[in-house]
């Protein structure tokens, strides 16, 4: 049997529409031949959740821009925590504070890739992580 | 520009440089790349000369400042008379804050201001609304109702200032908020003057703040576009922006192209409303992008004239001159920096602002050094205005009009430019418009291969960004940044329930009412809106009045 592809949720929480980021994402990680579900704009942590769940992903990237990540993001990892969903790697771009990356951290978040992040340390970042909790 | 004669010359002279000089000199030492190309991906030769632009006719082409085509300039002394208008974008917090801010930036020197609104503000949600969480006050100020926009604006005579407020999906709103300011300050509407961007095309296609589907808020653009022409003579209604376009990841042609033949929907749209091109075409006014690569972004800026007095002469058939002529602002480009060794930015920017100038803006924003990690600093937003200064009262690039004219490659590049235009317009024309072609995602596909095709290239180290995929350093230097704290979200939660509890409640009914009763029909919604807005409505109530009309809007997948 093949191995299973990678399934990763792509997902802007908030209010913010800027999806270039998001979008380039996606694409790149199908292109390192994954399979990527976005989740479109404008979801609230309660939908990407449950996406992630209706899915079965083995990541969730987030992107946000906004400067909203103190308050969006731990409500993800929260609602992720009360699902069970613990094993689900959780990665956050976007323009983050390097003081909030440590608290982003220690909510959960496995790694945070500021602007200028190269796609294929994503990918390889992903591949390596999902590999370890599989 | 060249005559047969002269042109079968240096045919001859070209010919015989390659062979003696250029070829010995490449064996010796290939070109450092195959192929070059601007940030575009717009190819570029590695010599113009005359003959690239044999068959321009200077009066058709170029012409003069302040006369059709406009190729060089709308203004017949341009900066010899005036200086751009030096409008730093500002917003964050509550509306105390800001309002501070702005009167920091008057002290500065700084002559217009120009208001960043908070996503809340932006999407037309109330700070107190739960969709509002973690967000207000972050990316700009905190505007909920006509008491927020009076603190905004306290102390700052409305008509001594122009006023640039960057907003779209709720527009009439925030302006209607505006001019009933300026009412209680006792100024004149005949004489206040700024500008509204009110561009929701440009949301469908790259920002994404809509409200409302495309139809309903062209009416809402149009219903604008006519209140001002008879209410508020000298404003801008509408700021047709390619900024966004090109932020989302868009070529410099595309980003011309898009923001051109959008306004060519709006145009249509209030002639099709019934105004005479000319009552309103003079007061339309565009914004772009100032992004890295110099020469072409000059080119764009200079292509942007002809094309719109070429689209409004003879498209439109608009008669007054004033019609024909695409007066714009301009901002740096924000995608271009760095969070990695954010000094860089200074030098991008002041590279860009210089662009900008050199392509004849009629206003500039210089962003700062610390905007790819957050809002600017006090410092950091001084030192963005006095890159502005440098350029104008120290480099000498304002004594004399259009300096690159002539330039056989901007000459090149601007004419590229144009027949690019035309070919975008008429695959848009054929798709049955702008909105048409939104509707089918053209315009996001295009953007969306180009901004991947950019970061590929990047990837691969075909482009190069300073400190981002080459001369690296490990240990970064700290800058300081800007932290907007909780307490904005706290004060405006407070400010809000207070204003519900103590404002006439029945009339804010009966004026949201009649607003749904007008949206329905077909008159034009800006009176109603004041109305609302008079009676101390929200923002949030009137965009959900509106919502309740119109509906709401879901990107197609593509």
């Amino acid at each position: 049997m093949a191995e299973r592809k990678i399934r990763v949720l792509i997902a802007k929480p908030g209010l913010d529409g800027h999806d270039r980021g998001a979008k380039v994402i996606a694409r790149a990680l199908r292109d390192a031949g994954m399979e990527v579900i976005y989740t479109g704009l404008r979801q609230t942590p309660e939908q990407i959740v449950q996406a992630a769940l209706q899915e079965d992903v083995d990541c969730i990237g987030l992107s946000i821009l906004s400067g909203a990540h103190m308050v969006l993001v731990p409500q993800v990892m929260k609602l992720l925590h009360e699902k069970g969903l613990d094993h689900i790697l959780v990665v956050v771009g976007g323009i983050i504070p390097d003081e909030d990356v440590p608290k982003l951290k220690q909510v959960g978040v496995a790694e945070v890739f500021p602007p200028g992040t190269l796609l294929d340390d994503i990918i390889r970042f992903i591949r390596e992580h999902v590999r370890q909790r599989a | 520009m060249v005559t047969k004669e002269m042109k079968s010359h240096l045919d001859i002279a070209l010919e015989r440089w390659e062979e003696e000089t250029l070829h010995p000199a490449l064996r010796k030492r290939p070109e450092r790349m195959p192929e070059f190309t601007t940030v575009s991906h717009h190819p570029v030769k590695r010599l113009y000369t005359p003959l690239d632009i044999a068959d321009m006719d200077y009066e058709r082409d170029i012409g003069f400042p302040g006369e059709y085509p406009f190729t060089r300039g709308v203004y017949p002394t341009m900066y010899r008379g005036r200086l751009w208008t030096m409008r730093q974008f500002a917003g964050f917090g509550t509306a105390f804050d800001t309002n501070r801010r702005f009167k920091y930036l008057l002290e500065q020197g700084q002559t217009g201001l120009s208001v960043a609104f908070d996503l809340p503000t932006l999407m037309g949600v109330d700070s107190d609304d739960p969709a509002a969480a973690g967000e207000v006050g972050k990316c700009g100020v905190a505007i909920s109702s006509l008491e927020d926009m009076e603190v905004l604006f306290d102390g700052i005579p409305l008509d001594q200032v122009t006023t640039s407020m960057t907003i779209n999906a709720p527009a009439s709103v925030i302006f209607a908020m505006y001019l009933v300011v300026a009412e209680k300050q006792g100024a004149d509407w005949k004489k206040i003057s700024g500008t509204i961007q009110n561009d929701i095309l440009k949301e469908y296609i790259a920002q994404k703040e809509w409200i409302y589907p495309p139809h309903p808020s062209m009416r809402l653009v149009v219903d604008s576009i006519i209140f001002c022409t008879r209410e508020v003579p000298r404003w801008h209604p509408i700021s047709i922006s390619g900024y966004h376009i090109r932020e989302a990841g868009s070529t410099a042609l595309q980003e011309l192209a898009f923001t051109l033949r959008d306004g060519i929907e709006y145009v249509q749209a209030v002639v099709d409303a019934g105004l005479d091109v000319d009552a309103f075409a003079p007061r339309l006014s565009f914004f772009f992008n100032s992004h890295n690569d110099f020469f072409e972004e000059i080119a764009k800026f200079r292509a942007a004239r002809r094309v719109w007095a070429k689209v409004m002469r003879e498209r439109f058939g608009a008669k007054d001159p004033r019609s024909w002529m695409c007066r714009f602002h301009t901002q740096t480009a924000g995608c271009s920096l760095t969070a990695q060794q954010p000094y860089n930015n200074v030098v991008r920017t002041a590279i860009q602002a210089l662009a900008a100038v050199l392509g004849g803006t009629q206003s500039l924003h210089t962003n700062s050094l610390d905007e790819a990690l957050a809002l600017p600093t006090e410092q950091a937003a001084q030192l963005a205005l006095r890159t502005q200064q440098i350029i104008a009262y120290e480099s000498g690039v304002t004594n004399t009009i259009d300096p690159l004219a002539g330039s056989y490659f901007v000459e090149t590049l601007t004419n590229e430019m144009e027949r690019g235009c035309w070919d975008y317009f008429e695959k848009i024309d054929a798709m049955g418009g702008m909105i048409a072609a939104i509707e089918r995602g053209f315009p996001q596909r295009e953007i969306q291969e180009a901004s991947y095709r950019y970061q590929q290239a990047v990837e691969r180290g075909e482009k190069i960004i300073v400190g981002v995929n080459k001369f690296v350093v490990e240990e970064e230097e700290e800058i300081p940044i800007l932290y907007i704290d909780d307490s904005v979200a706290e004060t405006q939660r407070e400010r809000l329930r207070q204003l519900r509890a103590r404002r006439d409640n029945a009339k804010v009914e009966r004026t949201l009412a009649a607003l749904k009763e007008a949206a329905r029909g077909t008159e034009n919604t800006m009176p109603y809106i004041l109305e609302c807005v008079r009676a101390y409505a929200t923002l949030g109530e009137i965009c959900n009045a509106l919502k309740e009309v119109f509906g709401t809007y879901q990107e197609p997948t593509f």
